[in-house]
């Protein structure tokens, strides 16, 4: 993001700045021309509006003009404060020009005889000379249909709008209305007269959570990832998850850690992999935090730094558990090597979760992240945005060559594979399963290694206590098949030497 | 009171011309008093049209008397002008 126009095919783009936008529209906005943005109400256009100007006036020194027909400029300013945005400032020093277009309340209009928008034209030409802008935002030209009774000289007086704009030599940013997120692109047909370019942001009720998505609908002449992308309202303003456009261009890390249990680590043929995300997946009290505990104690033993985001335990919960196996999180807290953070799942949505847990991730810099568990994650959202989800951080945590630690609960106590499992399986590198394992009439636990990506791995289920040292792994359970189905059986001897035989005899 | 009447236009195009000349003749032959009609082109001063918050022209504004009022348009249609300036016609009165 250092160069301000990269070139395209025949469309140069201008970077816009806004974090995830310029990866899904590869390379920013189509330079010196408009590219429509319409969203039902409520759906960030405003905000993405002045978004694309701040950032060109934060961070690549482009000058700025902001054209608004809907709210007045003090309400657009006060608005947009809550973001750190400091519009009176950029105002000051000439970077930044409004113009008003808003309605005036109280006042009677009439129309007689034929108008035209020459003046509107006049004042943005004018304001763009005086700042020398390069971005011009137009906030919303629906507005204008309810200001002016002519909704036909509307249309005509947008597309001479446009044709204005580009020969500006602007780069511009025009939003307007829709009434359904799934539906016409626009209300009174403006996407037909600034048609090169459209984007689309909706505002859909998913699960009784409104989740954002964008997208590019239309670019003319110009390549873009298609498709709908996650973004959410962060405290600087949008941000886009581009999930779908992230490539496969992580390192990986032939170092091994270990994962707090030296007989685990020998499962493991030595350990887990520095940068490698690991599922723990077992029924409710089968020891899932417990091998959070420990992978983040041996993290912080080493002198790392670890963090945990709990959100099924607080804080207080996490560290009676730890010192029940003889672990003292306080005392890593206090050195400042491990950070616990609690939080209810159903306090944010999930794009939001995952900002704030890149954040946190991001300003601790910890090499051992866990999580406990995706499943309480999972229970706030679709399938679809849950998948999302987890690539997502996991894709954080291997470009930061971290280690993840995430647990899922299985739905029966006996066997079975959690939900969470079967989505996200195949992102993870490393799978261990902890079951509950019944036998002549008493429950015992197991440990298997289902998966380890690029090693070799104890494939035995191991039987392991825990006591108030931590887990204890013991030898492989001898003549038990079932295990993982739930349904454990005893083989009888004769029959396991005949199983044996018919698998030597070939 | 006197009315205080501006006329906002973008260079001398046909509607600009028209608008002035609609005004001028409606203004003689229905209002007695004097009024002070100033004319603004936004092409060589955009920041009164800024002001105002002019978007579409000719558009007149009326400052006084009370309510401020606008009227978009080239002022071709004589009623509607004279509903937007709520001026009462001296016709009308003449004829009643």
């Amino acid at each position: 993001m250092t160069q301000t126009v990269h070139t395209d095919g025949p469309v140069k783009k201008i970077v816009t700045g806004i974090p995830g936008f310029d990866a899904i529209s590869m390379g920013g906005l189509p330079k010196g021309r408009t590219t429509l943005v319409t969203g039902t109400a409520g759906s960030s256009k405003t905000i993405m509006a002045v978004q694309f100007l701040i950032h060109g006036m934060q961070k690549y020194d482009e000058p700025g003009v902001f054209v608004t027909f809907e709210e007045t400029p003090i309400d657009i300013r006060r608005n947009v404060g809550s973001f750190g945005w400091n519009l009176e400032q950029y105002s000051n020093e000439g970077r930044l020009a409004f113009v008003d277009g808003s309605p005036e309340p109280g006042q009677s209009t009439v129309e007689t005889g034929n108008y035209d928008f020459s003046a509107l034209l006049a004042r943005i030409e004018s304001a763009v000379k005086k700042v020398g802008a390069q971005r011009v935002a137009i906030d919303s030209v629906s507005a204008l249909f309810s200001q002016f009774a002519d909704a036909g000289v509307v249309r005509r007086e947008l597309f001479r709008l446009a044709a204005g704009l580009k020969q500006m030599g602007v780069t511009s940013l025009l939003t307007a209305e829709r009434l359904q997120e799934y539906g016409d692109i626009a209300r009174f047909g403006v996407e037909e007269f600034v048609a090169d370019n459209v984007i689309v942001l909706r505002n859909v009720l998913e699960q009784e959570r409104r989740r954002r998505t964008i997208e590019i609908l239309k670019y003319r002449g110009s390549a873009h990832q298609k498709g709908e992308f996650p973004f959410t309202i962060s405290p600087d303003g949008i941000a886009i998850l581009p999930l779908s456009a992230m490539e496969l261009t992580q390192k990986s890390s032939n170092v091994r850690i270990s994962s707090g249990n030296e007989e685990l680590d020998r499962m493991c043929s030595g350990g887990y992999y520095r940068d490698s995300v690991i599922l723990v997946s077992g029924a409710t009290g089968t020891g899932k935090t417990l091998m959070v505990t420990t992978f983040l104690d041996n993290g912080s033993k080493c002198g790392e730094k670890t963090l945990v985001f709990a959100f099924e335990e607080s804080r207080e919960q996490l560290l009676r558990n730890a010192i029940g196996w003889s672990i003292d999180f306080r005392k890593w807290e206090e050195k400042g090597l491990l950070k616990i953070l609690c939080q209810y799942p159903e306090t944010l949505g999930l794009e939001d979760h995952l900002l704030w847990m890149k954040k946190e991730i991001e300003n601790f810099g910890p090499t051992r992240v866990a999580l406990d568990s995706l499943s309480a994650l999972e229970r706030v959202s679709s399938v679809k945005s849950f998948r999302e989800f987890v690539i997502a951080l996991t894709a954080h945590l291997k470009a930061k060559e971290t280690a993840g630690l995430f647990t899922a609960t299985t739905v029966s106590l006996m066997g079975g594979t959690s939900i969470t499992e079967t989505h996200i399986s195949s992102i993870t590198d490393s799978i261990i399963l902890l079951r509950y394992v019944e036998l002549m009439g008493e429950m015992r636990r197991g440990i298997t290694v289902l998966k380890m990506r690029g090693s070799w791995h104890d494939k035995a289920i191991r039987e392991f206590e825990i006591d108030d040292k931590g887990m204890h792994i013991g030898r492989a359970f001898h003549a038990v098949s079932g295990i993982l189905a739930g349904t454990p059986t005893r083989l009888v001897l004769a029959e396991q030497e005949r199983m044996g035989e018919m698998f030597q005899r070939k | 009171m006197k009315y205080v009447l501006k006329l906002y236009i973008t260079g001398q195009t046909p509607a600009s011309i028209r608008a002035l000349e609609n005004l001028k003749r409606i203004m003689a032959e229905e209002l007695s008093q004097e009024y002070h009609l100033e004319v603004i082109d936004v092409l060589e001063d955009p920041v009164l049209a800024e002001d105002e918050k002019i978007i579409a022209t000719p558009t007149l504004v009326k400052s006084l008397p009370p309510p401020l009022a606008r009227i978009i348009g080239d002022l071709s249609n004589r009623e509607k002008v004279l509903l937007g300036l709520d001026v009462v016609s001296n016709r009308k009165e003449v004829r009643q």
